[in-house]
């Protein structure tokens, strides 16, 4: 009861503060979003005041199962869900930003312009989607290769909330305007220290959990979590080094200027590329592929060579963001080279993953989630070689500033990140709601194959939008002035961008199927559908010979 | 300690020591689970995750 007096009292303090930066607010946005802030606490307040058994609550709405299980897995329960709903939003907010590209007139001011949805639509996705299914997988995996509950539960549910308002608040956030600019690093100094004190809290749970394991040896997956935990501190809080303009206002200007500025941007912005998209989703599958093949990841001491090369190279890749910049050459020939050495761990990691099959190869055939997972590896085995391609000086002169880019991060995103967090959560949904299985595999073949064809579709139009953008920006005429002004490359890539929306929606398409089938899954149901595979059986031939002389 | 010379310190002890220093502790990880006897030890570990497959599932 007095745990409950205390809680109460600190959220009241905090509500009191946060009604005075509403007040004392120097710009409408913030006041906006403090406004958020006390919803958020209000909510919080009445939960704790009335004593309510919150979880009990959520148990009840999200059909939980009731038996009391080893594992502490109402915030994994919870943040599937959240995975699944974030989802969604950033996908149709990615759809709807390719429409306003191919069709302009869908540009809505000010609130839903271009440039307000894009970094909704990329923070939904990364930090929302990717985030919320890193949080889930990340305390799943941690409880069982531990063989321990996770440590501080409280905490826990604290990390799985504020998150939320985290991504709540940032996303509110663009459509209000309120931006410092950096791309990934939108959001402003206050919503910055917030994710910064949630993340701290995500460290102690994780690292804690780990401390009491009762497992002597650390799971390599556990390795690759706590780097991309440790790592995303240290980059979000270098790159969020701003001095607010008012400690109640929504503005504030960075420490580092100039090129300075924009390397650390970069050296932040790949280092999210390569410690929350590729170290965080490689936990994933160095625990999920493993158990759904069932059979031991190929090589242990592959995994571990896989590992200590993606941190030592990694963290010198950023300059190939900033070729034929201010940026002194020999940082992005640094740059550069580490970004083609880097080609070798991630195929190493993709062959390891791919050669945990050896021996049940036929699971591709028979298991639609294996195939998902196939599918996700030979992506990120296509996009860790493309990457460094493009980083080499001579490709980047013409793929840099074009749609080649976009094609590439999403051929990493939807292919790599999309496919193996799809796989994740279909091999999670059944073990946590205690169902005895999907309510249907056929639904996830269909998934499947609409997400690939969407990625084919969107891959393809922008290869083939960035290399006309990129010799269009550069053809010189005779008398040795540029022949295509900006506009001219912008009309012939109109096809290409309507390709790309419909790429978008072939892969919306296909997340729809998912959530029918997580729901339905959930409520117990399960679809009567024929076999994947069917043997045939011919009765009539199954006969011995008749003589010839009997006929 | 001037700017200039700050970043001259910095630029020459990260392309001489801090590079080797970088490099033996890479190698000195890497190669780690290839030390005699480790085989045994990585094999456990990589089947530690379908023991007690049950647990609270």
């Amino acid at each position: 009861m007095e745990n409950v007096l205390a809680r109460t009292g600190l959220l009241y303090a905090l509500l009191v503060l946060v009604v005075l930066a509403i007040a004392a607010a120097a710009d409408q946005a913030f006041a906006l979003q403090m406004t958020i802030v006390a919803v958020a606490l209000c909510t919080a307040i009445w939960f704790t005041s009335r004593s309510a058994d919150f979880d009990a609550i959520a148990k009840g709405i999200l059909k939980m199962p009731d038996a009391e299980t080893r594992y502490d897995d109402d915030p994994v329960r919870w943040g599937v869900i959240a995975t699944l709903f974030w989802g969604f939003a950033g996908l149709a907010a990615g759809l709807f930003i390719a429409l306003q590209l191919a069709y302009p007139v869908l540009n809505i001011e000010p609130y839903l312009n271009f440039g307000r949805v894009r970094p909704l639509h990329t923070s939904a996705v990364i930090f929302a989607f990717g985030g919320n299914a890193l949080i889930a997988t990340s305390f799943y995996v941690v409880q069982r290769t531990c063989r321990a509950r996770l440590a501080f539960p409280s905490l826990a549910r604290f990390v799985f909330w504020g998150y939320q308002l985290f991504i709540v608040l940032a996303a509110t956030g663009y459509l209000l305007g309120v931006t410092q600019g950096k791309e990934y690093a939108e959001p402003e100094w206050y919503v910055d220290w917030w994710l910064t004190a949630v993340w701290v809290c995500y460290l102690v749970v994780f690292v804690a959990t780990i401390i009491k394991r009762k497992e002597p040896h650390i799971y390599v997956a556990n390795w690759f979590f706590l780097a991309f935990i440790l790592t995303v501190a240290m980059l979000h809080v270098v790159n969020n080094l701003d001095m607010p303009y008012s400690l109640v206002g929504s503005t504030s200007y960075p420490v580092f200027g100039g090129v300075q500025g924009a390397l650390v941007q970069w050296w932040y912005g790949h280092n999210a590329v390569g410690f929350f998209l590729t170290a965080g989703f490689l936990a994933m599958m160095y625990y999920f592929v493993p158990k759904q093949a069932e059979r031991p990841v190929y090589s242990y001491r592959l995994s571990i060579i896989h590992f200590w090369s993606l941190i030592f190279l990694y963290i010198w890749a950023g300059p190939h963001h900033l070729h034929y910049t201010a940026l002194p050459d020999w940082a992005q020939t640094l740059g550069m080279v580490f970004s083609v050495i880097l080609w070798m761990p991630s195929w190493g990691g993709m062959i390891n993953g791919l050669m945990t099959l050896n021996g049940a190869w036929d699971k591709i055939r028979t298991d639609p989630i294996i195939r998902m997972m196939v599918m996700a590896l030979a992506f990120y085995g296509m996009s860790t070689f493309e990457g460094p391609m493009m980083s080499i000086k001579a490709v980047n002169s013409l793929s840099h500033y074009t749609d080649w880019t976009i094609g590439h991060v999403h051929s990493g995103a939807l292919g790599w990140n999309g496919l193996i967090t799809f796989a994740c959560v279909y091999y999670l949904v059944p073990r946590l709601w205690g169902r005895e299985k999907l309510y249907s595999l056929r639904m996830v073949n269909w998934h499947l194959w609409l997400a690939s064809i969407g990625i084919v579709l969107y891959a393809a139009s922008m290869w083939v939008a960035g290399v006309t953008q990129g010799l269009m920006w550069r053809e010189y005429g005779a008398d040795g002035f540029l022949v295509n002004s900006f506009v001219d490359t912008v009309s012939a890539i109109h096809p290409m961008y309507v390709i790309r929306a419909l790429g978008g929606l072939l892969y919306l398409g296909g997340f729809v199927i998912m959530i029918y089938n997580v729901w339905a899954t959930i409520a117990g149901k399960t679809r009567e559908e024929g076999m994947l595979t069917h043997t045939p059986y011919d009765a009539e031939a199954d006969r011995p010979a008749i003589p010839a002389a009997a006929n | 300690m001037t700017d200039h010379s700050t970043y001259e310190f910095l630029r020459q002890m990260a392309d001489s020591w801090g590079l080797l220093a970088m490099l033996i502790s890479f190698l000195i990880l890497a190669l780690w689970p290839f030390r005699p006897g480790a085989q045994e030890r990585n094999e456990q570990a990589a089947n530690a995750i379908f023991e007690d497959q049950n647990d609270g599932e």
